[in-house]
């Protein structure tokens, strides 16, 4: 017989950071001292998107989902689990033996889901081509090389109704329609795998976890427009996900998979990979073009858009990693299976990156048309530490917040547009009551300043300027002037700059404004931080009714500025303080007071 | 590895898919506990374990997944094998050895009806 168990270690960057390679490792030592090694396959496997409880790990077939193992389980997970047969209960989610049938997907966490992008992701071994093979890899291509022509493959993607997952939500087959019209002989595939936002992680663990998906859509696109060679373009910081799409490239090309005359079809198609040192405007297409191109990455005016001029003056199809990664579904069930999924606006299934003060954080795949409230509290758990939930941002620094209002809106590019945020790229960073909304509108535009590539001035200068007035608030120099200009700014960016990156820079400040104007009101007539964030407005303070004189905080005050004798209340010397709020968080009997 | 043509990269996946299925639960209709404590594979679990993964295997049932149990308590009638179905619930079965195995493959999970005689009752 063959092996009884399979054990999924989680091999994305989250669970590897903690230490999944080392227990990886260790399951295969065990197995083998134990005997077993006969019996037990372990398998590395891409990520599980339970983030929050990692690293995980999961052993089949009973479907035991192990969470935070730590690289000395090991040795019971086999001596338990594997030759008794008996669950390590402690290590388990819910800490309690499984009924027979159960699933992974009855955890809460994964029952709003829906995985098509990441159907792979916690299945197959990323680094064996084999598995993908295994669970209806390459089908699609198979198709389109030998049943389908360029039309006919152009004409499933526009009935799917797909649209781009980058940002934008360009509807893909217009884009693979006008590079296929365009006039010339040489064309180009590019997967822009440059995913900058702060806190988003979805192109990552999609190539991570699958990068055959990516490369077998590429070839697909390639035969569509009639191209022969296609890049993947993606950040030097990614070194794991490389390093998985080197592995499956080299794989696919032994397999004749990628290369000339593929599977004998007599069509030829290959993929190199361009580093990116990390810039947030290459994820711009013209930018990152002109990166690939090896000139410095700043973007064009367009048109001509990339379907006409693009890499090399050549015609190109421009689409992001998980836009990619829904292809294959689509031509292997059909355009009009994979149109069935989703709302009217938006087909299809949205992968997030939930982060920030949520319960649950992970990479989340929910159906369009889900509501915020069902993928921030049913299957985020809520807000951590049971404080009061304030907003989430969707669209990283171009997007906005989103408010409990509007907490019930589906979740489709026009549904977000309409409440004054934007789909993005799939970041979602939730906030609660200690945080400062002017601070966060500050936050991303010091990233936006930065990350401006200086070519034109309304976005080189109208986001200083912005970042300077929000600073100039939040340090309680403010005027009700400020907000005006602020506005007029953030308005003239949105008209004049030349990308994306200056047009949509000031809508967090928008939204802020629109959403929360009486926080900013506070900062600036009262000089007051509601939310207890902004150093310069804040004070702490020791209420002498609570205070017992335990002395703790003075001993852990880094600048002496608490004093007072034993047993008797102590004060702080409002001078000396520097608002690090460590007294706060040391006092057991909730004497400091935050004004 | 040389490169595959049509033909061959359809039987690599026929192969392959058989192997990925072994470690899915999804759809399986049929599960099938063997008890393996210490007392089961002293009464010869193992045996009876192979002999169910064995037939299951030969009839080319697809929707079947078997895993092993800790000790159930019922330690005088080891091996204990139980099988949940849709249709039955669940059954326990005592004193299983390899022929009753591949009866309990045979009757129960392809026929649908319980084998009377050797049931047994775990709440007791």
């Amino acid at each position: 017989m063959g092996f009884k168990n399979y054990i999924l270690v989680c091999g994305g960057t989250g669970c590897e950071s903690s230490k999944s390679d080392l227990i990886y490792k260790t399951l295969i030592e065990e197995a083998k001292a134990q005997g077993v090694a006969d019996q037990v396959q372990v398998i590395k496997t891409g990520c599980f998107g339970f983030c929050e409880q990692g690293p995980i790990v999961k052993i089949l077939p009973e479907d035991s989902f192990y969470v935070k193992v730590k690289p000395e389980d090991a040795k019971e997970l086999i001596s338990e689990h594997v030759i008794k047969g008996r669950e390590v209960t402690r290590l388990l989610y819910n800490k309690t033996p499984k009924k027979p049938l159960e699933q992974v997907e009855d955890i809460q966490f994964y029952q709003k889901q829906l995985r098509v992008v990441l159907r792979n992701c916690g299945v197959i071994d990323p680094e064996d081509i084999d598995d993908y093979i295994a669970n209806d890899g390459y089908v699609a291509l198979e198709k389109a090389l030998f049943e389908m022509s360029g039309d006919d493959i152009i004409e499933q993607v526009k009935i799917s109704g797909l649209r781009g997952r980058g940002g934008a939500g360009f509807p893909t087959w217009m884009k693979w329609n006008f590079t296929k019209q365009a006039e010339g002989d040489v064309k180009y595939v590019v997967c822009n795998a440059d995913e900058g936002d702060p806190g988003a992680y979805m192109d990552r663990s999609t190539l991570e976890g699958d990068p055959h998906s990516v490369l077998e859509a590429m070839t697909i696109c390639g035969k569509a427009i009639g191209a022969h060679q296609g890049y993947i373009y993606i950040r030097a910081e990614y070194p794991l996900a490389i390093h998985r799409l080197e592995v499956a490239m080299k794989q696919a090309r032994e397999y004749g998979l990628l290369g000339k005359d593929i599977l004998g079809s007599g069509f030829d198609y290959d993929i190199e990979i361009r580093l990116g040192a990390g810039a947030f405007v290459c994820g711009e297409e013209t930018a990152l073009l002109q990166s690939i191109e090896g000139h410095r990455g700043m973007p064009q005016p367009r048109p001509p858009f990339p379907a006409v001029k693009g890499l090399w003056g050549k015609p190109t199809v421009i689409n992001n990693v998980e836009t990619w990664a829904n292809i294959p579904v689509i031509i292997a069930k059909g355009g009009a299976e994979f149109a069935k999924i989703g709302t009217q606006d938006s087909h299809g299934t949205k992968v997030f990156a939930l982060t920030g003060k949520v319960c649950n954080s992970g990479l989340v795949e929910v159906p369009m048309g889900t509501t915020l409230r069902e993928i921030v509290f049913d299957i985020g758990g809520g807000i951590a530490g049971g404080r009061k939930f304030k907003a989430v941002q969707t669209g990283g620094p171009s997007g906005g917040v989103i408010t409990e209002e509007n907490l019930d809106t589906p979740i489709d590019f026009g549904g977000l547009q309409r409440i004054g945020s934007m789909m993005g790229s799939g970041g979602m960073i939730v906030m609660d009551d200690s945080d400062c909304i002017v601070d966060v509108a500050k936050f991303y535009l010091e990233f936006t300043r930065d990350e401006s590539c200086g070519k034109c001035f309304p976005c080189r200068i109208g986001g200083k300027s912005l970042y300077n007035l929000l600073d100039k608030i939040t340090i309680g120099n403010g005027t009700e002037e400020d907000l005006e200009e602020l506005k007029t700014i953030a308005h003239a960016m949105q008209k004049g700059s030349l990308c994306a990156l200056g047009q949509t820079a000031p809508n967090p400040v928008l939204s802020t404004l629109r959403y929360f104007p009486e926080e900013y009101e506070a900062h600036i007539r009262d000089k007051k931080c509601p939310a207890g964030k902004c150093k310069k407005l804040i004070r702490y303070a020791i209420d002498p009714n609570k205070c017992i004189g335990c002395t703790a905080c003075s001993r852990k005050c880094p600048v002496g500025a608490i004093s007072g004798e034993l047993k008797k209340p102590h004060s702080i010397n409002q001078a000396a303080c520097i608002k690090c709020g460590v007294c706060r968080q040391t006092c057991k009997f909730s004497a400091i007071t935050v004004e | 590895m040389a490169k595959l043509s049509l033909e061959e990269l359809r039987a690599l996946r026929a192969k392959e898919s058989a192997r990925l299925e072994k470690r899915d639960i999804h759809g399986k209709r049929v599960h099938v506990v063997v008890g393996m404590g210490t007392c089961g594979i002293q009464a010869g679990a193992k045996v009876t374990l192979n002999s169910i993964v064995d037939e299951i295997e030969a009839k080319g049932l697809k929707d079947v997944i078997v895993t092993q149990a800790g000790c159930q308590g019922r330690c005088d009638m080891e091996p204990v094998v139980e099988v949940y179905t849709p249709s039955l619930g669940a059954v326990a079965y005592g004193k299983v050895d390899a022929k009753l195995a591949r009866r309990i493959v045979d009757e129960h999970i392809v026929g649908g009806k319980v084998i009377d005689d050797h049931r047994i009752d775990l709440e007791g």
